[in-house]
């Protein structure tokens, strides 16, 4: 399986957790402790290894947040 | 490092005002990323509602007219016959395209005109603060119907796409969902139908997407979009009602 590198745009995460819903792998957590400009503590990678890069959890975000990448 | 997803530059630069979990981001990048795909985004004239997307034009990144509420396949309609060669849409709620505006969408279909509707069917008026709208669920509770919705009192919720598929001139008329990234997934090729549909001017296409307003219906996000799979589909079945050949 590729292996996936995710990156996020934290700052504008609405906390949602439609993207850790949907992750396979359980490579994803809301921070507990960082809030955002927006009060909301955003997502971040939880478990950074186990991603396969399937984009689920871009293709539910609803604000842009999650971009994926495919190591080469 | 390959690119598997990156945000469409369809879209602006620009933080929405969307509740969390709210549905409207995910058609709104869905809809700029298949005129991204097509080429077509300097093409586009879109027309946004009355309804928590009235904003839409601040963040779809291309040329866009706010209308009256329910009035956007009428001020659709002119925008085409003045710009024949315009992928010309509207994006529409439920409360503004199947109640205040039920007369447009109809004649519309009715005339087949050559544009896209994109019917974002969130079974609620949203920006309102939740009160029914014509495609409310029997049993589900607004503002306006606290105990639920009866059908003694408010009769059933309409099936806009069966309705507009009775027209013949509406030419392609398909529902989806975006419950899940594989019904996302499918949303996007739909839209996609629906503007080659328009670009061979085959006639009118109609595209509803069953959507989630989490903060109206009382739902955390991810219980709003099993709430889509539980309640909304079996009511509003997934699939093509019409679709010409050339688009298949
Ligand atoms: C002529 C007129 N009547 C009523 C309203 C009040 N109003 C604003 S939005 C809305 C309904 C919006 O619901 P919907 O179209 O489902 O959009 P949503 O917010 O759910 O996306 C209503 C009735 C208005 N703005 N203008
Ligand atoms: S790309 Fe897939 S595996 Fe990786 S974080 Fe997103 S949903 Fe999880
Ligand atoms: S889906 Fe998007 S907005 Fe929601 S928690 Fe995940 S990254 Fe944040
Ligand atoms: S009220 Fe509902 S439709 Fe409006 S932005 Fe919030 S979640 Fe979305
Ligand atoms: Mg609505």
């Amino acid at each position: 399986m590729a292996k996936g590198i995710i990156k996020l745009r934290q700052d504008i995460c609405k906390a949602c957790e439609l993207c850790v819903s949907v992750c396979p792998k359980g490579v994803l957590g809301l921070d507990p402790v960082a809030f955002n400009k927006k009060s909301y503590h955003p997502v971040t990678v939880i478990n950074p290894d186990e991603c396969i890069a399937c984009a689920n959890c871009a293709i539910i975000c609803p604000d842009g947040v999650i971009n994926v990448y495919k190591e080469d | 490092m390959k690119p598997v997803f990156e945000y469409t530059q369809g879209m602006r630069d620009k933080e929405t005002h969307y509740c969390p979990g709210c549905s409207h981001g995910v058609a709104h990048r869905l809809i700029m990323e298949v005129l991204v795909e097509r080429g077509e985004l300097g093409k586009a004239i879109g027309v946004s509602p009355v309804g928590c997307s009235i904003t839409a034009h601040q963040y779809l990144n291309v040329d866009m007219i706010e209308s009256p509420h329910g009035r956007a396949p009428a001020v659709a309609a002119g925008i085409k016959r003045v710009h024949p060669k315009a992928q010309v849409f509207t994006y529409q709620g439920d409360g503004d395209l199947a109640s205040i505006g039920g007369n447009e969408i109809l004649h519309s279909a009715e005339r087949g005109e050559k544009i896209c509707t994109f019917f974002i069917n969130n079974a609620i008026y949203g920006m309102t603060g939740g009160q029914m709208a014509p495609t409310t669920l029997i049993g589900q509770k607004a503002t306006t119907c606290p105990y639920g919705r009866d059908l003694d009192n408010y009769g059933l919720p309409m099936k806009m796409a069966e309705i507009v598929s009775c027209m013949d001139l509406a030419v392609y008329v398909e529902r989806v969902a975006l419950n899940t990234p594989a019904n996302i997934r499918k949303a996007k090729q739909a839209i996609n139908r629906a503007f080659e549909v328009q670009k061979l001017g085959l006639g009118y296409a109609f595209v509803e997407i069953l959507s989630a307003c989490p903060t109206n219906w009382g739902l955390q996000p991810a219980k709003a979009m099993e709430w889509v799979t539980r309640n909304m589909i079996p009511y509003f079945p997934l699939g093509q009602l019409c679709c010409p050949e050339e688009v298949k």
